[in-house]
Formats: structure tokens, C-alpha cells, sequence
């Protein structure tokens, strides 16, 4: 399952460097999603795996899994969806006011100065 | 300790809390101003005269404030002789440049900026001297650059003032970066950051092999400070500043911290040949130099700077002999020097002021123009050429003496002559100050009528004059006694004061005489003389200062331009491919132990879940173009995601991930609706090739290190089994996420939901924004007809509306039960939030946004609002129970007839988190949504298309409406 599991996380890593790496938002952003997932299963994984002990304490039962990297990972979750939210809302920003939804263009002058 | 001691920390901090007084009361009058901005400093002068009388008795006053014992890092506070010298010049002097600014500072300048600037400089170079903890010396330091910095190029419209302040805030910042090294070395070897401490340390610190090293880094501070060659330059390009700032920088203050802190660690890095060598020389060097330069300069002010730096040499060179008796002659020409200085650069700006010219070859013949002010000149400039009997005479005839006494390279008598040599170009300059400005015929080209200023303007540089007569004729009277404890403090021995002004016929008298008479003979052939310096071609510093910081500049722009110009998918190509190289780097150096954990066996259902999840990754990424399918593609690997939670023991995961889930794909359709349907392929093949090198490079690298975690046990027990075992005695709760979400890291928690709160805050703002400018003209033009696709038949089904409706109760009921049971059961605050979110979600989306919020009352700001409330006011609970903050309680509640149930504190804090969660995912909808109405999307009337309930009449409104 170890392996089952590092794969899954090393695929779904690879997917998300590549849309990241494409040029127009869309893509970047369900890139970002893909590196979330990757992300909060490598946070929960540093817990080990364990299968059929949750962390729920029971009477007669002395062995659970561990807690904390779920906790952490649990408010990642979440707060991974406010980063979603807030770069689907820059990308929409960025694409309504300019009219294109590129991502890949520097900027044409940025006004800094050559010298001290 | 004595009772004094607890003024230090006022008198350090008087003039930073006085600096918020200038920029208030500029609005009173510039009197007022300037008589705030002076009683702070008058104050904190008043306060340390009470110190006085225990320092003079030999005390050493200290204050300790515990601020960061564990690294060292304390307030604490020290008066001992050299302190009460330095802080009464700063404060003293201080006064009388107030005063001083007051007058010369004219209308059009902001007189209440240059105040505060004064004070909030005021106030650090107090504390670098009262400091007796070498970090917190370091912050007021670091302090004394940044208020320099603001005071030398106060005058912002001019490019020398701008120029003039980077430049001195370069070389010193760069200096106290180097300081700071050579401090953190020496409080290591030391053992303790307090400089009382350190201060007994001599022979740990100069039989440490690092105290070379820490010398070095300490000395450049210091120089650069200081302006010692070579870094003297900055200062002459400081002088830009009003002269007030240069009176009272560049003659008290600020280059003197340098030599402050030589004396002050003068007792343990002292003594040693390094010391001797490299202090000594730098100081010689210096004196001599600056000196030279300074005879052939036609700016008052720059005549003066380089002078200052010469002086600067030669205090410098004093504390480098190494010697008692020469510490003790440098303590007293730091007095003198502040003395003299501070009224010559004073009487330079009032030159200045009245004939508007500082240019040496446009003045002379103004003393009968302006008496008073050539008198206070010609006094002061006559001690600083060292005549007798003024003050500058003393220190330089010791000075001479002791430098006579003294073997440093070549023959035994080279160090004597050039110090000779040093001490008559200063004779020559300061003879030429009086000779060239004041005396000769009147001229009648002066750029304006110079006359005396009012009273206000030469009383400050009056009184120093004074001093300067007073000390010169009887020394012991009123320096001996500073002298004497200062001295006692650099050299941590009592040392022996005499000053007086006949030495009979020893070497120093006769170098003196040389000095003067030779000094007087190069005035003579001045004229010749400059025509030869301005026929020699010179290094410029500045030109030099100038092509390094644009070299320097030069390189950074490079640099950061080669990894992030501005191209989203170049920063992050960097990105993908550093980690794992450095990755690579960290095995490669490493040992890997064997593994230690046997593996899980695999089961058939994971592995179906394992290959639907990696088909659909590759599919996802195969067809990312087409994006409606991206977002099929995408929930179908949130819910493989979601199934591992669960079959990996994580119910509470599980659950979140699912919701956030609907949540996410709601977003971002909404998104979609607003974007290109399609992403244009555009990219190369070579790209894309070299794209999916990185990819597959990256990816690998997360496999690799992610197995090697899961077969290994922790390398350390992990801290979970404390969870564990007290998430029910001490939380209350069984479901032992939650407890540490709610209770053994709540704090974590409430930072969270707050910064989820700002992002649904951000992401309103950045629709009203969008929406107001360009993106809000283009949302209006954009016609719902343009989607290929065509419009759905029905916009407001009749099945999902009424399904909606049915379901509305019962998700409610749904997120109560897992709110409910979270603290012992799978659930929480999150997860509840998200459900009740989705259920008010459904209603959205069956009858319309704005159908849907016209019928509720709740805004969703407030939301978010009381939900931190309720987390906060949770947290402060426990304060009241006198408990740390977000301490928690629990007890058994019982209501008849449901059975007894346990009840937490915890449970209150939960109902912040579900508060937040639900506002902030709402509010992020309804931000989304909100650009819909813009694009022309009318509003219906009713909550479905079709309704039997309702007549035709109505219905046909209603299309009309639709």
C-alpha cells in the first residue's frame, strides 16, 4: 500500500508541475488543485499508514493512528480552499480587465531604474 | 543598585516618546515646536544630572529589564563614566542644536519632520551609549543609520541630500552589518551579551583564536562610523544636509559612536599588537589625509567634514597606542573636539545663511560685517589649529606627547612626524577658515548682505565657545572630573589626570611650534598650492562609490530577473527544479537507514481507487484543454482522494475533503462561466517535452521521498501519543482530530479561520474592484447567448427546486448532527460549516443567485465577523477563569428528557470556526455571483420556471421577466 500511495502522490505531483508550468490560467489553477491534493496526502502520510484505527477513542481499544498530521492536514484542507478561491478570483480579475488570460508575459516596463 | 539607576531607561527613552510630539505641535507655531522637541531632551539632561554625583563618586549605574533571556537578549542599562560623557554631549549639545534648527531652518522647510527626525536619532545614539547589552547596543545602532539617514537627506529635493544620505547609509549599514557579526563572535566567546560581563573577559577574548576575526568585523563597524580611511568618504557627501544635522551628526554624535565603541571595548580587544597595528595605522592614515585634503577645500563645510574626519583620526590613533595615559588624552580631545567642532560648524551655517554662500573664494573680509560671528569663529578655529590656551591646544599637546613616545614603523621618530605633519596641515586649514572668510578686504559681490544673525541663532555656538575658553584656562576645573571617570572607564584603572598647559622643553612643545609656524607658512602659499592640488589628478570616491553600487545593482537586477521575470511559468520551472536538486543533494550527502516498517499489504479496493485515480490524473492532464472536462476529470480525483481518507482511518479527513470538494467545483464553474471554454495549445513540443522532464523529475522526486517516510518508523517518539492520552482527561473529547483542533492547538485554529475570513474578505474586494474598473465594463458587454453550448432549456427546474427545498431542512439537521457530535464522534466545526454552506449553496443554485439572497437577511461580512468573535471571546474566557488563553473546560450537562451529555468549552470556539467556515465560503460564492448579474443575467420573479401553483398571467410575467 506504501508504494500504492507514493506513487499516487508522486503522479498526482507530476500533473500539477506540469498544468502549472502551462500558459494560461485555467490550467495553473487545476494544477494548483492537483499539488493541494498532493501536498495534504504527503502531510497526512507523514503520520504513517494505518488502516481501520481511526483516532477516535474507544473503550478496549489502545491503538489509533496518528492524530495530529490530520488535524494539520484538516485545516489545510480547508484553508487550500481559500487559496483556490482567491487565485480563481485573480485569475478572473486578471482575465477580465485585460482581456486575456495569459500568464506567461512579463512585463513590458516595470519603470525600475538601471543605476543607484 | 542605585536609585538613580532607574532613570536610565527614561532617559533612553524620552526622546523616541517625545518624538511624536514635534509633528503634532508644528501646528501650534515653530516656537512651540522647537519648545516641545527641547523638553523632552531637557528632561531626559535633567535626569542624568541626577546620575551625575554617583558616577563622579565611581558607581556604575545599571538597570536590568528582562526582554528575551533565552537568546540573550536583555534591556539593560549602564552609566558609568564614558556614558555620562557621551550621553551628556548628545543630550547637551542636542539642546543647543534644537535651538540652534530653530533659526535656521526656513519656512518653507517641515519643521515638525526635521524634529522628529532629531529626536528619534536623539534617542538612539542615547541608548548605544547607556546600552549595556551589546544587541540591544546593536538595534540602536542599526537605529542611529536609518534616523541619520532621514536627517541627512531631509532636505528631499535636492540630489546631493538624497545622494549624500545612501551613501552614508550604505557604508555605515554595511559597517553595522559587519558589526553585528563581530559582536554575536564576541558575546560567544564572552558567554554572555552583557557588555559588564564581557567587560571582565579580556584574556578568554584575546586568546581566542576567533578574536581576530571579531576584531576585524567590530573595527569595520566602527570605521565606518567613524568615516576612517577608507571609508572617510560618505561624510564629506553627508555634508548636503542642513548644517544643523551637521553640527550635530559630524561633531558629537553619530561619528563618534565609532570611536564610543572602541573606548567602550577598549578594555578586552586593547593591548594586543592587532589592535595597535590596525587602529593605530587606520587613525594615522587618517589624520594625516583628511587633514591634507581638508586645507584644499573651498566648502566651508567640507573644509570642516575633513577635518572631522582628521579629528576622528586622531582620537582613533589615541585609542589604538593602546596605552592608559593616551586613552585618557582621547577622552578629553573627545570632549574638546565636540566642543570646538559643534560652534565652528554652527558659525559655517550661519556664514551660509546670511551671505548665501559656503564657497571660501566668494567670502573674506566679513568681520566687520558680522563681529559676533567672527569673534565665536576665530576662537573656536584657533582652538581646533591647537593654539594655546584653548582647549584644542591641551589635547594636542599631550596628543603630540604621546605619539613622541611611540615606535610604529621605519624609524623611531616617523609616527611623531607625521602626526606633526597632520597637526599642521590643521593648523594651515583652521588658520585659513579665519584668514580666508573673515579677514581680508571687505568685498562688495557677496551673493547677499551678511550680517550678524539675531541672538537666537550664535547663542548656541556662543556657549560652546565658552566652554571651549573655560576648559582651555582651567582644565582640571571643568573637565578634570569627566575626564577622570571617563578615562576610568575606558581603562577599568584609575587613572592619573593632569592637564596643564607648560610642559617646558620637551619634544611635544617643539612639535607643536613646528606645527604652527609650518602651518602658518603653507596659509602663506596657499594660492600656489591649490593651483598644483587641482592640477593632480585625484581618485574621486564617489565616482568609485558610484560604479560599485551600480555594478551591485547591475548584478541583482540580473539575477532576479533571470529567475523571476515577471513570467509566472519561469518562477515556477526554477522552483520545480531547485527543491529537487537540493533534494537530490541532501540523499546524496546522507545516509539512509534501513527500512523499519513492514508494509501494508494490498488490498483489491484501494487498488481499483489507485488506478481510477491515476487514469484520471492522466486523463485530466491529456485533455486539460477541454475544461469543462478538467473539471469532471479534477472531482473524480478529489473523491479517490477523499475514499483514501477513509480507508487510511481518517473519517474526519475524509469528510472535509469531500465538502470542500463540491464546494471547490462550484467555484470554480461559476469561474468558467466568464473564461474561454478551451486552452489554446500554444506551447511548443519542445516545451512541452522539457515541461514534462521537470514534471516527471519533480514527481519522482515526491514518490522517492514520500516511500522513504512511510517505511520508516519516526525517527523520534512523536508527540502524538500526549495527544492521545490527554484528549479526554484534559479536552473533554474522544475524537482526538478535533480536540487538537479546538484545544491543544486552537490558537493554531483561530489563526486559521482569520486568515480564511481575509481571503473571502480579499476576494470581495478584488470583485468590487473588478467590477468597477476595465473587467466590469467588459462583464457588460459579455451576452450569455455567446455560449456555444446555448443556454439549458430550464434555468430553474421544477424537480430541483422542490428537491432543494426538501433537502434544505435536512442538510441543516445534518450539519447540526455533525457539529454536534465532533468533539466525540467524526464532525466539527469545518465540517459543519461546510455542509450547512452546501445546503444554503443548493438553494442558489435551483432558484438563482439573486432570488435567493433577496429572501435572506444575513450578511456574510458578519459572519465571519462573529464567528472570529465568538473564537476570541472564547480564548479570553479562559483568561477570566485565570487560565492561559484558550484554556479549556468541560462538565456533564443534563436536561431532562434527553439523557446527560457532555459539554466543552471547546464546543463555543467550534461554533466560532463553523461561523467563519460558512461565511467566508458563502461570501466567496457571492462574490462570483455577483459578476453574473453584471453580465445583463435578469432576475426572476419566481422560485421556478414552472409552477402548477400559479395562474398563466403569471407565468407569462414571468417569461417575460426571464
Amino acid at each position: 500500500m506504501e508504494l500504492l500511495l507514493a506513487s499516487a502522490i508522486g503522479v498526482l505531483t507530476a500533473a500539477g508541475i506540469y498544468l502549472v508550468l502551462r500558459l494560461r490560467s485555467f490550467p495553473v489553477i487545476v494544477g494548483l488543485a492537483l499539488l493541494t491534493y498532493a501536498v495534504n496526502l504527503f502531510l497526512f502520510a507523514s503520520g504513517r499508514l494505518v488502516v481501520d484505527m481511526p483516532p477516535v477513542l474507544r473503550d478496549g481499544v489502545d491503538s489509533y493512528t496518528d492524530p495530529l498530521p490530520q488535524a494539520l492536514v484538516l485545516t489545510a484542507i480547508v484553508i487550500s480552499f481559500g487559496m483556490t478561491a482567491v487565485v480563481v478570483m485573480l485569475a478572473l480579475g486578471a482575465y477580465l480587465s485585460a482581456g486575456d488570460d495569459d500568464v506567461s508575459l512579463a512585463p513590458q516596463d516595470d519603470g525600475r531604474e538601471g543605476g543607484a | 543598585m542605585d536609585s538613580a539607576a532607574v532613570f536610565l531607561p527614561i532617559i533612553a527613552a524620552l526622546p523616541f516618546l517625545g518624538a511624536l510630539l514635534p509633528g503634532l505641535m508644528i501646528q501650534a507655531g515653530r516656537n512651540t515646536c522647537a519648545a516641545f522637541t527641547a523638553a523632552p531632551t531637557i528632561l531626559a539632561l535633567l535626569l542624568l544630572m541626577l546620575c551625575v554625583p554617583a558616577v563622579l563618586r565611581g558607581e556604575v549605574l545599571t538597570y536590568h529589564i528582562d526582554w528575551l533571556p533565552s537568546l540573550g537578549l536583555n534591556v539593560n542599562f549602564m552609566l558609568d563614566g564614558l556614558g555620562l560623557l557621551f550621553a551628556g554631549m548628545i543630550l547637551g549639545i542636542g539642546l543647543l542644536i534644537i535651538l540652534y534648527a530653530r533659526f535656521y531652518l526656513s519656512r518653507e522647510d517641515p519643521m515638525g519632520q526635521f524634529y522628529t527626525y532629531l529626536l528619534l536619532f536623539q534617542g538612539a545614539m542615547v541608548g548605544i551609549v547607556l546600552s549595556d547589552n551589546i544587541l540591544l547596543l546593536l538595534i540602536f545602532w542599526e537605529l542611529t543609520s536609518l534616523s541619520s539617514f532621514l536627517l541627512i537627506g531631509y532636505w528631499k529635493h535636492l540630489p546631493e541630500g538624497r545622494q549624500g544620505a545612501r551613501m552614508a547609509l550604505t557604508v555605515t549599514g554595511m559597517g553595522g552589518l559587519a558589526m553585528i557579526a563581530g559582536m554575536l563572535i564576541l558575546g560567544n566567546i564572552a558567554g554572555s551579551y552583557d557588555l559588564s560581563v564581557i567587560l571582565t573577559q579580556k584574556e578568554a577574548i584575546q586568546a581566542s583564536p576567533l578574536y581576530l576575526p571579531a576584531l576585524i568585523l567590530i573595527l569595520a563597524g566602527c570605521f565606518t562610523k567613524s568615516a576612517q580611511f577608507p571609508f572617510h568618504f560618505w561624510l564629506p557627501h553627508a555634508m548636503a544636509a542642513p548644517t544643523p544635522v551637521s553640527a550635530y551628526l559630524h561633531s558629537a554624535t553619530m561619528v563618534k559612536a565609532g570611536i564610543f565603541l572602541m573606548a567602550r571595548m577598549w578594555p578586552v580587544l586593547a593591548g594586543t599588537p592587532e589592535w595597535f597595528w590596525i587602529v593605530a595605522s587606520t587613525g594615522l592614515i587618517t589624520m594625516v589625509i583628511a587633514a591634507k585634503i581638508a586645507l584644499f577645500k573651498d566648502d566651508l563645510k567640507a573644509l570642516l567634514a575633513f577635518s572631522t574626519v582628521s579629528h576622528l583620526g586622531l582620537i582613533t590613533m589615541l585609542l589604538g597606542l593602546g596605552t592608559k595615559a593616551a586613552a585618557t588624552v582621547a577622552v578629553f580631545h573627545i570632549i574638546n573636539h565636540a566642543t570646538f567642532k559643534a560652534a565652528l560648524f554652527m558659525t559655517a551655517g550661519i556664514v551660509d545663511h546670511e551671505a548665501h554662500t559656503r564657497d571660501i573664494k566668494r567670502l573674506g573680509g566679513l568681520r566687520h560685517l558680522m563681529p559676533i560671528t567672527f569673534t565665536i569663529a576665530t576662537v573656536a578655529a584657533l582652538s581646533m589649529a591647537g593654539i594655546p590656551p584653548l582647549n584644542g591646544f591641551l589635547s594636542k599637546e599631550m596628543m603630540l606627547a604621546e605619539v613622541a613616545e611611540t615606535h610604529w614603523i621605519g624609524p623611531y621618530w616617523l609616527m611623531g612626524a607625521l602626526a606633526t605633519l597632520g597637526a599642521l596641515f590643521s593648523v594651515a586649514y583652521s588658520f585659513r577658515y579665519i584668514a580666508h572668510v573673515f579677514l581680508g578686504p571687505k568685498r562688495h559681490d557677496y551673493p547677499a548682505h551678511p550680517h550678524d544673525p539675531g541672538f537666537g541663532m550664535w547663542a548656541a555656538p556662543a556657549l560652546l565657545t565658552v566652554l571651549v575658553v573655560l576648559i582651555g584656562f582651567m582644565p582640571m576645573t571643568f573637565a578634570g572630573d569627566l575626564v577622570r571617570v571617563s578615562a576610568q572607564a575606558v581603562t577599568q584603572a584609575e587613572p592619573y589626570v593632569k592637564i596643564y598647559h607648560w610642559h617646558g622643553l620637551v619634544p611635544a612643545f617643539w612639535m607643536s611650534v613646528v606645527a604652527v609656524l609650518g602651518g602658518a607658512a603653507l596659509l602663506a602659499l596657499h594660492a600656489p598650492l591649490m593651483r598644483a592640488w587641482n592640477a593632480t589628478p585625484r581618485p574621486e570616491a564617489k565616482t568609485m562609490f558610484d560604479a560599485v553600487t551600480r555594478a551591485a545593482t547591475r548584478a541583482g537586477t540580473a539575477l532576479t530577473d533571470g529567475v523571476h521575470d515577471g513570467s509566472l511559468m519561469r518562477n515556477a520551472a526554477v522552483f520545480a527544479v531547485v527543491v529537487p536538486v537540493l533534494g537530490w543533494f541532501a540523499y546524496a550527502a546522507g545516509g539512509m537507514t534501513a527500512p523499519t516498517r513492514a508494509p501494508l499489504p494490498v488490498a483489491l479496493v484501494p487498488a481499483v481507487g489507485w488506478v481510477i485515480l491515476l487514469v484520471s490524473t492522466a486523463l485530466l492532464v491529456v485533455y486539460h484543454r477541454a475544461r469543462f472536462t478538467a473539471l469532471v476529470l479534477l472531482g473524480i480525483v478529489g473523491l479517490m482522494v477523499s475514499l483514501g481518507f477513509v480507508y487510511f482511518s481518517a473519517p474526519d479527513l475524509a469528510l472535509t475533503q469531500i465538502s470542500v470538494e463540491v464546494v471547490t467545483i462550484i467555484l470554480l464553474l461559476l469561474a468558467l462561466n466568464f473564461l474561454p471554454r478551451e486552452t489554446p495549445a500554444e506551447s511548443s513540443g519542445a516545451r512541452r517535452l522539457r515541461d514534462g522532464v521537470i514534471a516527471l523529475a519533480g514527481g519522482a522526486a515526491v514518490t522517492g521521498l514520500t516511500y522513504a517516510i512511510l517505511v520508516r518508523d519516526f525517527a523520534q517518539d512523536s508527540i502524538s501519543a500526549f495527544h492521545l492520552a490527554n484528549s479526554y482527561k484534559g479536552g473533554g473529547g474522544t475524537n482526538v482530530v478535533n480536540v487538537i483542533l479546538v484545544d491543544f492547538r486552537g490558537f493554531d485554529t483561530f489563526g486559521e479561520i482569520i486568515v480564511l475570513g481575509i481571503a473571502a474578505l480579499v476576494i470581495f474586494a478584488l470583485t468590487d474592484t473588478v467590477l468597477r474598473g476595465a473587467g466590469g465594463r467588459r462583464l457588460a458587454n459579455l451576452s450569455p447567448d455567446t455560449n456555444p453550448e446555448g443556454q439549458a432549456g430550464d434555468r430553474h427546474p421544477l424537480m430541483m427546486v422542490i428537491a432543494t427545498r426538501v433537502m434544505m431542512p435536512i442538510a441543516l439537521m445534518v450539519g447540526a448532527y455533525i457539529f454536534l457530535r465532533g468533539h466525540n464522534e467524526p464532525g466539527g466545526g469545518f465540517i459543519a460549516g461546510l455542509v450547512v454552506a452546501i445546503a444554503f449553496l443548493m438553494q442558489y443554485m435551483a432558484s438563482g443567485y439573486a432570488w435567493a439572497e433577496a429572501r435572506q437577511r444575513v450578511t456574510y461580512h458578519a459572519t465571519i465577523g462573529l464567528g472570529v468573535l465568538i473564537a476570541a471571546l472564547t480564548g479570553v474566557g479562559a483568561w477570566l477563569a485565570g487560565r492561559p488563553f484558550l484554556t479549556s473546560d468541560y462538565g456533564y450537562l443534563h436536561f431532562p428528557p434527553i439523557e446527560e451529555f457532555e459539554w466543552a468549552t471547546a464546543m463555543a470556539f467550534d461554533v466560532g470556526v463553523f461561523l467563519t467556515v460558512v461565511g467566508a465560503v458563502m461570501l466567496a460564492l457571492q462574490s462570483l455571483s455577483s459578476m453574473a448579474r453584471r453580465t445583463g443575467e435578469t432576475v426572476n420573479v419566481f422560485p421556478m420556471d414552472i409552477n402548477p401553483a400559479r395562474t398563466d398571467t403569471d407565468t407569462d410575467e414571468n417569461r417575460g421577466g426571464t
